[in-house]
Protein backbone atom coordinates (compact mmCIF):
# COMPACT_ATOMS: atom_id res chain seq x y z
CA UNK A 1 0.00 0.00 0.00
CA UNK A 2 1.51 3.30 -1.07
CA UNK A 3 0.51 6.16 1.13
CA UNK A 4 0.28 9.80 0.12
CA UNK A 5 2.89 12.03 1.68
CA UNK A 6 1.49 13.78 4.73
CA UNK A 7 1.84 17.47 5.48
CA UNK A 8 3.14 18.04 8.99
CA UNK A 9 3.05 20.99 11.35
CA UNK A 10 6.24 23.00 11.75
CA UNK A 11 7.13 23.94 15.29
CA UNK A 12 10.13 25.46 17.04
CA UNK A 13 11.33 22.93 19.55
CA UNK A 14 14.48 21.64 21.26
CA UNK A 15 15.84 18.12 20.76
CA UNK A 16 14.45 17.14 24.16
CA UNK A 17 11.12 18.72 23.27
CA UNK A 18 11.05 16.80 19.98
CA UNK A 19 11.60 13.54 21.88
CA UNK A 20 8.87 14.44 24.41
CA UNK A 21 6.40 15.30 21.64
CA UNK A 22 7.16 12.05 19.84
CA UNK A 23 6.50 10.26 23.13
CA UNK A 24 3.19 12.09 23.49
CA UNK A 25 2.13 10.95 20.02
CA UNK A 26 3.33 7.40 20.66
CA UNK A 27 1.28 7.47 23.90
CA UNK A 28 3.07 4.50 25.50
CA UNK A 29 1.27 2.38 28.10
CA UNK A 30 4.01 2.88 30.68
CA UNK A 31 6.85 5.36 31.13
CA UNK A 32 9.19 4.97 34.11
CA UNK A 33 11.90 7.62 34.10
CA UNK A 34 14.16 9.65 36.32
CA UNK A 35 15.27 13.16 35.38
CA UNK A 36 18.94 13.89 34.70
CA UNK A 37 20.62 16.78 32.88
CA UNK A 38 20.45 17.18 29.88
CA UNK A 39 17.49 14.79 29.50
CA UNK A 40 15.36 16.51 32.20
CA UNK A 41 13.20 18.45 29.75
CA UNK A 42 11.91 15.21 28.23
CA UNK A 43 10.66 13.92 31.58
CA UNK A 44 9.33 17.36 32.56
CA UNK A 45 7.37 17.85 29.37
CA UNK A 46 6.10 14.30 29.31
CA UNK A 47 4.96 14.56 32.97
CA UNK A 48 3.00 17.67 31.93
CA UNK A 49 1.33 15.72 29.14
CA UNK A 50 0.35 13.05 31.67
CA UNK A 51 -0.94 15.68 34.13
CA UNK A 52 -2.90 17.44 31.36
CA UNK A 53 -4.49 14.18 30.24
CA UNK A 54 -2.91 14.35 26.78
CA UNK A 55 -1.67 10.77 27.06
CA UNK A 56 -3.05 7.64 28.67
CA UNK A 57 0.35 6.65 29.99
CA UNK A 58 0.99 5.26 33.46
CA UNK A 59 3.95 7.43 34.53
CA UNK A 60 6.01 5.71 37.21
CA UNK A 61 8.07 8.17 39.24
CA UNK A 62 11.00 6.14 40.46
CA UNK A 63 13.92 6.79 42.80
CA UNK A 64 16.75 6.00 40.39
CA UNK A 65 17.54 5.00 36.82
CA UNK A 66 18.18 1.42 37.90
CA UNK A 67 14.61 1.37 39.18
CA UNK A 68 13.36 3.19 36.06
CA UNK A 69 14.61 0.51 33.72
CA UNK A 70 13.63 -2.25 36.17
CA UNK A 71 10.05 -0.95 36.15
CA UNK A 72 10.20 -0.74 32.35
CA UNK A 73 11.36 -4.35 32.11
CA UNK A 74 8.47 -5.51 34.30
CA UNK A 75 5.90 -3.49 32.37
CA UNK A 76 7.28 -4.62 29.02
CA UNK A 77 7.23 -8.26 30.12
CA UNK A 78 3.58 -7.70 31.01
CA UNK A 79 2.94 -6.82 27.38
CA UNK A 80 2.91 -3.02 27.63
CA UNK A 81 4.41 -0.56 25.16
CA UNK A 82 7.11 1.01 27.32
CA UNK A 83 9.43 4.00 27.09
CA UNK A 84 12.01 5.66 29.30
CA UNK A 85 14.79 8.18 28.73
CA UNK A 86 18.10 8.96 30.36
CA UNK A 87 21.61 10.40 30.00
CA UNK A 88 25.14 9.89 31.26
CA UNK A 89 25.31 8.74 34.91
CA UNK A 90 21.71 7.63 34.54
CA UNK A 91 22.62 5.26 31.74
CA UNK A 92 25.57 4.05 33.81
CA UNK A 93 23.20 3.28 36.69
CA UNK A 94 20.91 1.42 34.26
CA UNK A 95 23.79 -0.67 32.97
CA UNK A 96 22.85 -3.91 34.73
CA UNK A 97 19.24 -3.66 33.60
CA UNK A 98 20.19 -2.86 29.98
CA UNK A 99 21.28 -6.48 29.62
CA UNK A 100 18.10 -7.75 31.29
CA UNK A 101 15.98 -5.77 28.81
CA UNK A 102 17.83 -7.04 25.74
CA UNK A 103 18.36 -10.59 27.02
CA UNK A 104 14.68 -10.98 27.80
CA UNK A 105 13.95 -9.44 24.37
CA UNK A 106 11.85 -6.58 25.74
CA UNK A 107 11.22 -3.89 23.07
CA UNK A 108 11.70 -0.82 25.28
CA UNK A 109 12.30 2.54 23.54
CA UNK A 110 14.65 5.05 25.14
CA UNK A 111 15.69 8.52 24.00
CA UNK A 112 19.25 8.79 25.35
CA UNK A 113 20.78 12.25 25.62
CA UNK A 114 24.53 11.87 25.21
CA UNK A 115 26.49 13.45 28.04
CA UNK A 116 29.96 12.66 29.27
CA UNK A 117 30.57 10.52 32.36
CA UNK A 118 32.10 11.92 35.57
CA UNK A 119 34.75 12.47 36.94
CA UNK A 120 35.55 15.34 36.75
CA UNK A 121 31.89 16.22 36.83
CA UNK A 122 30.61 17.74 33.59
CA UNK A 123 27.08 17.93 32.23
CA UNK A 124 27.92 18.49 28.56
CA UNK A 125 27.69 16.30 25.52
CA UNK A 126 29.98 13.54 24.36
CA UNK A 127 29.41 9.87 23.58
CA UNK A 128 31.20 8.34 26.59
CA UNK A 129 27.92 7.21 28.13
CA UNK A 130 26.38 5.21 25.29
CA UNK A 131 29.77 3.86 24.15
CA UNK A 132 30.00 2.27 27.59
CA UNK A 133 26.79 0.40 26.77
CA UNK A 134 27.64 -0.49 23.19
CA UNK A 135 27.80 -4.24 23.91
CA UNK A 136 24.49 -4.40 25.81
CA UNK A 137 22.73 -5.65 22.67
CA UNK A 138 20.57 -2.53 22.40
CA UNK A 139 20.01 -0.94 19.02
CA UNK A 140 21.76 2.45 19.08
CA UNK A 141 20.63 5.09 16.59
CA UNK A 142 22.46 8.46 16.67
CA UNK A 143 20.58 11.57 15.52
CA UNK A 144 22.00 14.64 13.80
CA UNK A 145 19.33 17.17 14.79
CA UNK A 146 15.99 17.64 16.56
CA UNK A 147 14.02 16.65 13.44
CA UNK A 148 15.80 13.33 13.33
CA UNK A 149 15.23 12.83 17.07
CA UNK A 150 11.50 13.20 16.48
CA UNK A 151 11.48 10.96 13.40
CA UNK A 152 13.76 8.30 14.89
CA UNK A 153 11.83 8.06 18.17
CA UNK A 154 8.68 7.21 16.19
CA UNK A 155 10.54 4.77 13.93
CA UNK A 156 12.17 3.12 16.96
CA UNK A 157 8.77 1.83 18.14
CA UNK A 158 8.32 -0.13 14.92
CA UNK A 159 11.91 -1.39 14.90
CA UNK A 160 11.91 -2.54 18.53
CA UNK A 161 8.54 -4.27 18.36
CA UNK A 162 9.15 -5.97 15.02
CA UNK A 163 8.90 -9.71 15.62
CA UNK A 164 12.16 -10.24 13.73
CA UNK A 165 13.91 -7.87 16.16
CA UNK A 166 12.34 -7.74 19.64
CA UNK A 167 15.17 -5.71 21.10
CA UNK A 168 15.30 -2.39 22.98
CA UNK A 169 16.32 0.76 21.11
CA UNK A 170 18.30 3.81 22.25
CA UNK A 171 17.66 6.99 20.29
CA UNK A 172 20.81 9.02 20.96
CA UNK A 173 21.00 12.82 20.72
CA UNK A 174 23.88 15.12 21.64
CA UNK A 175 23.50 16.74 25.05
CA UNK A 176 22.87 20.53 24.81
CA UNK A 177 24.07 20.71 21.18
CA UNK A 178 20.81 19.03 20.12
CA UNK A 179 18.89 18.50 23.37
CA UNK A 180 18.70 22.21 24.21
CA UNK A 181 19.00 23.78 20.76
CA UNK A 182 15.73 25.27 19.49
CA UNK A 183 15.18 24.07 15.96
CA UNK A 184 12.65 23.91 13.15
CA UNK A 185 10.89 20.54 13.41
CA UNK A 186 8.07 19.23 11.26
CA UNK A 187 5.69 17.02 13.21
CA UNK A 188 3.14 14.57 11.86
CA UNK A 189 -0.53 14.77 12.86
CA UNK A 190 -1.19 12.63 15.97
CA UNK A 191 -3.41 10.26 14.00
CA UNK A 192 -0.68 9.58 11.41
CA UNK A 193 1.81 8.62 14.13
CA UNK A 194 -0.79 6.35 15.72
CA UNK A 195 -1.36 4.64 12.40
CA UNK A 196 2.33 4.38 11.57
CA UNK A 197 3.29 2.68 14.83
CA UNK A 198 0.10 0.60 15.04
CA UNK A 199 -1.26 -0.97 18.21
CA UNK A 200 1.02 -2.86 20.57
CA UNK A 201 0.84 -6.57 19.79
CA UNK A 202 2.89 -8.07 22.59
CA UNK A 203 4.90 -11.18 21.80
CA UNK A 204 5.97 -11.54 25.42
CA UNK A 205 3.00 -11.12 27.73
CA UNK A 206 3.04 -12.28 31.33
CA UNK A 207 -0.58 -11.18 31.78
CA UNK A 208 -1.92 -13.50 29.10
CA UNK A 209 -3.41 -16.02 31.51
CA UNK A 210 -4.44 -18.40 28.77
CA UNK A 211 -0.83 -18.77 27.64
CA UNK A 212 1.20 -18.71 30.85
CA UNK A 213 4.94 -18.15 30.52
CA UNK A 214 7.89 -17.83 32.83
CA UNK A 215 10.47 -15.07 32.22
CA UNK A 216 14.01 -14.78 33.51
CA UNK A 217 14.70 -18.47 33.94
CA UNK A 218 18.21 -19.81 34.51
CA UNK A 219 20.20 -20.70 31.39
CA UNK A 220 23.27 -22.68 32.39
CA UNK A 221 26.31 -23.49 30.20
CA UNK A 222 24.51 -26.08 28.02
CA UNK A 223 22.06 -23.43 26.66
CA UNK A 224 23.26 -19.89 27.55
CA UNK A 225 25.59 -19.61 24.51
CA UNK A 226 22.78 -20.41 22.05
CA UNK A 227 20.50 -17.83 23.71
CA UNK A 228 23.18 -15.14 23.44
CA UNK A 229 23.88 -15.89 19.77
CA UNK A 230 20.16 -15.87 18.89
CA UNK A 231 20.06 -12.34 20.35
CA UNK A 232 23.19 -11.35 18.38
CA UNK A 233 21.57 -12.63 15.16
CA UNK A 234 18.42 -10.60 15.90
CA UNK A 235 20.53 -7.47 16.37
CA UNK A 236 22.32 -8.10 13.06
CA UNK A 237 18.95 -8.75 11.40
CA UNK A 238 17.66 -5.43 12.73
CA UNK A 239 19.64 -3.67 9.96
CA UNK A 240 17.10 -4.59 7.31
CA UNK A 241 14.20 -3.70 9.62
CA UNK A 242 15.69 -0.26 10.41
CA UNK A 243 15.94 0.35 6.64
CA UNK A 244 12.43 -0.96 5.92
CA UNK A 245 10.86 1.21 8.62
CA UNK A 246 12.89 4.26 7.51
CA UNK A 247 11.77 3.74 3.90
CA UNK A 248 8.12 3.51 4.89
CA UNK A 249 8.51 6.61 7.05
CA UNK A 250 10.29 8.36 4.20
CA UNK A 251 7.38 7.70 1.88
CA UNK A 252 5.05 9.19 4.50
CA UNK A 253 7.06 12.29 5.38
CA UNK A 254 9.60 12.83 2.62
CA UNK A 255 12.36 12.56 5.21
CA UNK A 256 14.63 9.65 4.33
CA UNK A 257 17.03 7.96 6.72
CA UNK A 258 19.20 4.88 6.52
CA UNK A 259 21.86 3.06 8.50
CA UNK A 260 24.37 5.64 7.25
CA UNK A 261 24.01 9.10 5.73
CA UNK A 262 26.59 9.72 2.99
CA UNK A 263 27.13 13.34 1.93
CA UNK A 264 28.97 13.92 -1.36
CA UNK A 265 30.70 10.56 -0.97
CA UNK A 266 30.32 9.29 -4.55
CA UNK A 267 33.47 10.94 -5.90
CA UNK A 268 35.12 11.80 -2.57
CA UNK A 269 38.91 11.44 -2.28
CA UNK A 270 39.03 12.52 1.36
CA UNK A 271 36.28 11.85 3.86
CA UNK A 272 35.33 12.14 7.51
CA UNK A 273 33.32 9.45 9.27
CA UNK A 274 31.42 10.87 12.22
CA UNK A 275 28.18 10.49 14.20
CA UNK A 276 25.48 12.81 15.51
CA UNK A 277 25.44 16.62 15.42
CA UNK A 278 29.11 16.98 14.41
CA UNK A 279 28.07 15.71 10.97
CA UNK A 280 26.20 18.98 10.45
CA UNK A 281 29.33 21.09 11.03
CA UNK A 282 31.35 18.71 8.88
CA UNK A 283 28.87 19.00 5.98
CA UNK A 284 29.15 22.78 6.09
CA UNK A 285 32.95 22.51 5.87
CA UNK A 286 32.60 20.08 2.96
CA UNK A 287 30.44 22.60 1.11
CA UNK A 288 33.20 25.21 1.51
CA UNK A 289 35.89 22.75 0.39
CA UNK A 290 33.86 21.60 -2.61
CA UNK A 291 33.67 25.26 -3.73
CA UNK A 292 37.47 25.25 -3.60
CA UNK A 293 37.61 22.12 -5.74
CA UNK A 294 38.48 19.65 -2.95
CA UNK A 295 36.75 16.32 -3.37
CA UNK A 296 35.64 16.03 0.24
CA UNK A 297 32.78 14.01 1.69
CA UNK A 298 31.16 13.01 5.00
CA UNK A 299 29.84 9.64 6.02
CA UNK A 300 27.58 9.89 9.03
CA UNK A 301 26.88 6.67 10.85
CA UNK A 302 23.30 6.65 12.12
CA UNK A 303 23.12 3.07 13.35
CA UNK A 304 26.14 2.28 15.52
CA UNK A 305 24.53 -0.92 16.80
CA UNK A 306 23.94 -2.86 14.62
CA UNK A 307 27.03 -1.57 12.81
CA UNK A 308 26.39 -1.17 9.07
CA UNK A 309 29.57 -2.85 7.80
CA UNK A 310 28.48 -3.27 4.18
CA UNK A 311 27.22 0.31 3.85
CA UNK A 312 30.45 1.69 5.37
CA UNK A 313 32.64 -0.44 3.08
CA UNK A 314 30.63 0.62 0.06
CA UNK A 315 30.75 4.32 0.96
CA UNK A 316 34.50 4.32 1.66
CA UNK A 317 35.48 2.23 -1.36
CA UNK A 318 37.54 4.46 -3.64
CA UNK A 319 38.19 7.10 -0.97
CA UNK A 320 41.92 7.65 -0.55
CA UNK A 321 42.17 8.98 3.02
CA UNK A 322 39.58 8.82 5.79
CA UNK A 323 39.47 10.41 9.24
CA UNK A 324 37.18 8.73 11.73
CA UNK A 325 36.10 11.23 14.35
CA UNK A 326 35.02 9.94 17.75
CA UNK A 327 33.30 12.01 20.42
CA UNK A 328 34.43 9.41 22.96
CA UNK A 329 37.68 7.81 23.95
CA UNK A 330 38.56 4.21 24.66
CA UNK A 331 41.41 4.66 27.12
CA UNK A 332 44.24 2.21 26.58
CA UNK A 333 42.86 0.98 23.25
CA UNK A 334 44.54 1.33 19.85
CA UNK A 335 41.97 3.95 18.87
CA UNK A 336 38.47 5.16 19.72
CA UNK A 337 35.29 3.08 19.25
CA UNK A 338 34.04 4.17 15.80
CA UNK A 339 37.55 3.96 14.35
CA UNK A 340 37.88 0.38 15.61
CA UNK A 341 34.61 -0.53 13.89
CA UNK A 342 35.53 1.20 10.62
CA UNK A 343 39.04 -0.30 10.59
CA UNK A 344 37.60 -3.79 11.23
CA UNK A 345 35.06 -3.28 8.47
CA UNK A 346 37.70 -2.09 5.97
CA UNK A 347 40.42 -4.62 6.81
CA UNK A 348 39.14 -7.24 4.39
CA UNK A 349 39.16 -4.78 1.48
CA UNK A 350 42.00 -5.02 -1.05
CA UNK A 351 42.15 -1.29 -1.82
CA UNK A 352 41.38 0.34 1.47
CA UNK A 353 41.84 4.03 2.30
CA UNK A 354 44.47 5.33 4.70
CA UNK A 355 42.71 5.66 8.05
CA UNK A 356 43.31 8.09 10.89
CA UNK A 357 41.40 8.67 14.09
CA UNK A 358 40.56 11.88 15.92
CA UNK A 359 39.06 12.08 19.39
CA UNK A 360 37.28 15.42 19.70
CA UNK A 361 34.80 17.38 21.75
CA UNK A 362 35.13 15.49 25.04
CA UNK A 363 33.09 17.00 27.84
CA UNK A 364 31.07 18.98 25.29
CA UNK A 365 33.94 21.04 23.85
CA UNK A 366 32.91 22.77 20.62
CA UNK A 367 33.99 21.52 17.23
CA UNK A 368 34.66 24.71 15.25
CA UNK A 369 34.73 24.62 11.45
CA UNK A 370 38.46 25.48 11.33
CA UNK A 371 39.26 22.28 13.21
CA UNK A 372 37.23 20.20 10.79
CA UNK A 373 38.99 22.00 7.93
CA UNK A 374 42.37 21.13 9.47
CA UNK A 375 41.40 17.45 9.43
CA UNK A 376 40.60 17.60 5.70
CA UNK A 377 43.90 19.43 5.18
CA UNK A 378 45.76 16.59 6.85
CA UNK A 379 43.86 14.04 4.77
CA UNK A 380 44.90 15.87 1.59
CA UNK A 381 48.51 15.72 2.84
CA UNK A 382 48.15 12.00 3.51
CA UNK A 383 46.95 11.55 -0.08
CA UNK A 384 49.75 13.63 -1.62
CA UNK A 385 52.65 12.32 0.51
CA UNK A 386 51.44 8.83 1.44
CA UNK A 387 52.60 9.57 4.99
CA UNK A 388 49.90 8.82 7.57
CA UNK A 389 51.58 9.78 10.85
CA UNK A 390 50.09 8.86 14.22
CA UNK A 391 46.79 7.00 13.93
CA UNK A 392 45.15 8.48 17.03
CA UNK A 393 45.29 12.21 17.72
CA UNK A 394 43.20 14.62 19.78
CA UNK A 395 41.50 17.51 18.06
CA UNK A 396 41.27 20.87 19.82
CA UNK A 397 43.37 19.74 22.78
CA UNK A 398 45.97 21.92 24.52
CA UNK A 399 48.51 19.16 24.24
CA UNK A 400 51.73 20.07 25.99
CA UNK B 1 44.00 -39.35 31.09
CA UNK B 2 40.65 -40.24 29.65
CA UNK B 3 38.65 -37.53 27.88
CA UNK B 4 35.02 -37.67 28.94
CA UNK B 5 32.60 -37.77 26.08
CA UNK B 6 29.80 -35.22 26.23
CA UNK B 7 26.53 -37.05 25.75
CA UNK B 8 23.17 -35.77 24.57
CA UNK B 9 24.26 -32.20 23.77
CA UNK B 10 22.82 -32.59 20.29
CA UNK B 11 19.40 -33.02 21.88
CA UNK B 12 19.57 -29.51 23.33
CA UNK B 13 18.18 -26.60 21.28
CA UNK B 14 20.42 -24.96 18.68
CA UNK B 15 20.52 -21.19 18.05
CA UNK B 16 17.40 -21.13 15.90
CA UNK B 17 15.48 -23.30 18.36
CA UNK B 18 15.94 -21.46 21.67
CA UNK B 19 12.77 -19.69 22.79
CA UNK B 20 12.66 -15.89 22.42
CA UNK B 21 14.20 -14.25 25.48
CA UNK B 22 14.55 -17.60 27.22
CA UNK B 23 10.82 -17.73 27.91
CA UNK B 24 9.47 -20.93 29.35
CA UNK B 25 6.02 -21.81 28.11
CA UNK B 26 5.90 -25.16 29.92
CA UNK B 27 5.33 -23.38 33.21
CA UNK B 28 5.34 -25.18 36.53
CA UNK B 29 8.24 -27.32 35.41
CA UNK B 30 10.40 -26.79 38.49
CA UNK B 31 9.07 -30.10 39.82
CA UNK B 32 11.13 -31.75 37.08
CA UNK B 33 14.36 -30.21 38.35
CA UNK B 34 16.19 -32.45 40.83
CA UNK B 35 17.20 -29.90 43.45
CA UNK B 36 17.60 -32.87 45.80
CA UNK B 37 21.01 -33.48 44.22
CA UNK B 38 22.29 -30.33 45.98
CA UNK B 39 22.01 -32.02 49.44
CA UNK B 40 25.03 -32.63 51.63
CA UNK B 41 22.84 -33.68 54.58
CA UNK B 42 19.53 -35.49 54.59
CA UNK B 43 16.59 -35.42 57.00
CA UNK B 44 15.70 -38.70 58.67
CA UNK B 45 12.03 -39.05 59.57
CA UNK B 46 10.87 -41.21 62.45
CA UNK B 47 7.13 -41.76 62.05
CA UNK B 48 6.76 -43.45 65.46
CA UNK B 49 7.93 -40.30 67.30
CA UNK B 50 6.15 -37.71 65.09
CA UNK B 51 3.16 -35.94 66.67
CA UNK B 52 2.03 -34.55 63.29
CA UNK B 53 2.22 -30.96 64.50
CA UNK B 54 3.20 -30.07 60.87
CA UNK B 55 5.74 -27.42 61.94
CA UNK B 56 8.24 -29.01 59.54
CA UNK B 57 5.66 -28.90 56.73
CA UNK B 58 4.83 -25.23 57.20
CA UNK B 59 8.50 -24.21 57.59
CA UNK B 60 9.99 -26.24 54.73
CA UNK B 61 11.08 -23.66 52.08
CA UNK B 62 10.84 -26.24 49.30
CA UNK B 63 7.52 -27.89 50.09
CA UNK B 64 9.38 -31.15 50.50
CA UNK B 65 7.58 -32.58 53.53
CA UNK B 66 5.15 -35.16 52.22
CA UNK B 67 1.80 -35.05 53.99
CA UNK B 68 -1.29 -37.19 53.51
CA UNK B 69 -4.55 -36.76 55.42
CA UNK B 70 -2.97 -34.37 57.91
CA UNK B 71 -0.08 -36.69 58.70
CA UNK B 72 3.60 -36.45 57.76
CA UNK B 73 4.44 -39.43 55.57
CA UNK B 74 8.07 -38.68 54.65
CA UNK B 75 10.42 -36.52 52.59
CA UNK B 76 10.25 -35.53 48.91
CA UNK B 77 13.76 -36.73 48.12
CA UNK B 78 13.72 -35.22 44.61
CA UNK B 79 13.48 -31.68 45.94
CA UNK B 80 14.69 -31.59 49.59
CA UNK B 81 17.90 -29.49 49.55
CA UNK B 82 18.92 -30.66 53.01
CA UNK B 83 18.70 -27.24 54.69
CA UNK B 84 17.79 -28.77 58.06
CA UNK B 85 14.99 -26.37 58.97
CA UNK B 86 12.59 -29.29 59.54
CA UNK B 87 14.95 -30.80 62.10
CA UNK B 88 15.52 -27.39 63.73
CA UNK B 89 11.81 -26.73 64.26
CA UNK B 90 10.85 -30.31 65.20
CA UNK B 91 9.59 -30.00 68.84
CA UNK B 92 9.55 -33.65 69.98
CA UNK B 93 11.78 -34.47 73.01
CA UNK B 94 14.08 -36.04 73.92
CA UNK B 95 14.36 -37.48 70.39
CA UNK B 96 13.41 -35.42 67.33
CA UNK B 97 11.09 -36.98 64.79
CA UNK B 98 13.09 -35.10 62.13
CA UNK B 99 16.91 -35.15 62.40
CA UNK B 100 19.78 -34.53 59.98
CA UNK B 101 22.42 -37.04 58.94
CA UNK B 102 25.56 -36.53 56.88
CA UNK B 103 25.38 -37.43 53.19
CA UNK B 104 22.77 -36.52 50.62
CA UNK B 105 21.85 -39.99 49.39
CA UNK B 106 18.74 -41.89 50.26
Amino acid sequence: MVKEQVKGTVVGVTGDGAAADAMRQIDPDVVAAYPITPQTEIVERFAEYVADGKVNTELVAVESEHSALSACCGASAAGARVMTCTASQGLALMHEMLYIASGNRLPIIMPMVNRTISAPINIHGDHSDSMGSRDASWIQLYCRDAQEVYDTTIQAVRVAEDQRVMLPVMVCLDGFMVSHDMEWVEMLPDEEVKQFIGPMRPVINLLDKDNPISIGALALPPVFFEHKVSMIRALEGAKSVIKEVADEYGALTGRQYGLVEPYLMDDAEVAIVVMSSAAGTTRTVVDVLRDQGVKAGVLRIRSFRPFPKDEVVQALRGVRAVAVMDRASSPGAVAAPIFSEVASAMYGEEARPKLVNYVFGLGGRDLPMEQVASVYERLQNVVSTGEVGPVLTYLGLRDG
Amino acid sequence: MKIRRIENLSELPCVSEVPLGGILSNVGNSAQYRTGSWRTQRPIFKADICTNCLLCWINCPDGSIAVAEGKVTGIDEMHCKGCGICAYVCPTKPTKAMSMEQGGEY
